[in-house]
């Protein structure tokens, strides 16, 4: 049975429309005097955060609030996480706690897999974000912001520009965006590229100014200094002036195209703040859609008799 | 995304796209001699098929009144009272009228009534959007065999059924047919 949600890779087409439609039904919650639905009363959902994080937390709590599950929170500070405690006896406590769904993140690639997997959990696993692997539901809210302004994914070209090496964000967006079946460039300096990136199915580029005019979305990531463990670049400002968007280069975007962050965003340096601020820039709505996707996968997890989407056998 | 329902063949026609029609027109104009006109009347729709009806039916209450009625889609999935024994199913549009419900007499439309639960969960789903004056059901079918004390207000055809039979309600909106059916 499926019940987890650890890779982009493990929803299907169809699983990725699914949940797409799902969202768009439950954004017009945000617009009712009561943002409440009951799908899941009585399902408890732990917050188990072992690394820093305000958007992703904050967005899973007000989607399992908003469909009345209730909520735990974990997070690594100020609990015994911090004393020395595995995560297997973490995950013994969840499920002595009765827990439904775990949503994790931590800062080794894998541990959400470690976690459904071992048999030490009954619950259904919800990947928050795990090293430099994967955050499946950052990519769902981008492909939701996406279609929100573009209408279907077919053949649209997106450039995911920065940071390759160390994101989450661009691993699980190049997998379900070419579900989708959009067109995904990669650009990054040589050494921002992952081994193996060849084998992603997607384009890859070192050329900034080559890829904008093409781009029907443009997705900057920041540079992850806190997982840099050498010297990737010479120096902020070459990066920036190489790899960074500003007003000149987004003056040659066509006029439809987006421009996506998916923060915490650094200004002046992979984006500048009249490009974060301008009409183009769909930022903050990207955290809107956030509460609406999660709460599209949290009700299709656990909503019903046993989950509508995801991988892996239990 | 909806799956396409097999047409109905060979099966007994109970309502032909005519009587359909002429069921709803008298659904419409008992709906406006009960409220005594068409003021502060909603329709919501139950989807799928209660929201063609409902617009059906807002369009001859058009007719005969000149006025427009506003007309919404009410979703009722998640207040479904089996929604933990199936897997999670598809949300249909919830859509409030811009006016919203409140103070409002909302005439809830759906196809068939048959054991009740899917009015109750829809009185539910209601409660979180607003308080209307009062509510009123209209149901194209009604085939009986509730199982709450729930019944409806303006019925197109009461149709007594056993357990075993199955109805299906076909609209051309929805179904590229057109009819009610019993097998």
């Amino acid at each position: 049975m499926k019940k987890h949600l650890l890779s982009a890779a493990d929803l299907s087409r169809d699983d990725a429309e699914l949940v797409l439609a799902t969202a768009e039904e439950l954004r017009s919650l945000a617009d009712r005097p009561i943002k409440k639905l009951p799908a899941l009363r009585g399902r408890t959902v732990v917050n188990l955060f072992f690394e820093d994080s305000t958007r992703t937390r904050i967005s899973f709590e007000a989607a399992a609030k908003r469909l009345s599950a209730d909520v735990i929170n974990f997070s690594a500070k100020g609990s015994s996480l911090s004393k020395g405690e595995s995560l297997k006896d973490t995950a013994l406590t969840l499920e002595a706690m009765g827990a439904d769904a775990v949503v994790v993140r931590h800062w080794a690639s894998g541990a959400p897999h470690l976690l459904a997997h071992a048999g030490w959990a009954r619950s259904s696993v919800v990947n928050a974000g795990d090293g430099t692997h994967e955050h499946p539901t950052q990519a769902l809210l981008d492909a939701f912001t996406m279609t929100r302004h573009l209408g279907s994914l077919d053949g649209r070209r997106v450039a995911i520009v920065g940071d390759v090496l160390h994101s989450r964000v661009a691993r699980s967006n190049a997998l379900l965006l070419t579900t989708l079946g959009a067109e995904v460039t990669l650009v990054a300096p040589p050494t921002l590229l992952p081994y193996g990136v060849e084998g992603w199915g997607v384009e890859t580029s070192y050329d900034l100014d080559a890829v904008l005019p093409k781009a029907d979305v443009l997705m900057m990531l920041r540079v992850q200094r806190e997982r840099m463990n050498a010297a990737f670049f010479p120096s902020v400002r070459e990066y920036s002036r190489r790899y960074g968007v500003d007003a000149r280069r987004m003056a040659t975007l066509q006029d439809h195209t987006i421009v996506m962050h998916p923060g915490p965003m650094i200004r002046g340096m992979e984006i500048s703040a009249d490009v974060a601020d301008s009409e183009r820039s769909v930022i903050v709505e990207q955290v809107t859609n956030g509460v609406a996707v999660r709460m599209a996968v949290l009700y299709l997890l656990l909503g019903g008799s046993q989950p509508a989407i995801g991988g892996d056998d239990a | 995304m909806t799956v396409q329902p097999e047409p109905v063949t060979g099966n007994r026609t109970v309502l032909d796209s005519e009587a359909v029609s002429r069921s709803l027109t008298r659904i419409a104009h008992e709906i406006l001699e009960r409220n005594k006109g068409p003021h502060d009347l909603v329709l919501l729709g139950i989807p799928s098929r209660g929201v063609p009806l409902a617009q059906r039916i807002a369009a001859k209450l058009a007719e005969v009144e000149g006025t427009e009625v506003p007309v919404g889609s009410l979703d009722v999935t998640m207040y479904r009272d089996d929604l933990r024994m199936r897997p999670a199913r598809t949300l249909l549009p919830t859509q409030i009228p811009p006016g919203g419900i409140d103070g409002r007499t909302v005439v809830l439309v759906d196809d068939v009534l048959f054991s009740g639960r899917t009015i109750r969960a829809a009185l539910d789903a209601m409660n979180d959007v607003g308080r209307p004056e009062s509510v009123q059901l209209a149901v194209l079918v009604d085939r009986g065999h509730r199982q709450l004390p729930i019944r409806a207000d303006f019925v197109g055809k009461n149709l007594p059924t056993s357990l075993v039979e199955q109805v299906a309600v076909r609209l051309n909106e929805t179904d590229d047919q057109e009819g009610v059916f019993i097998k």
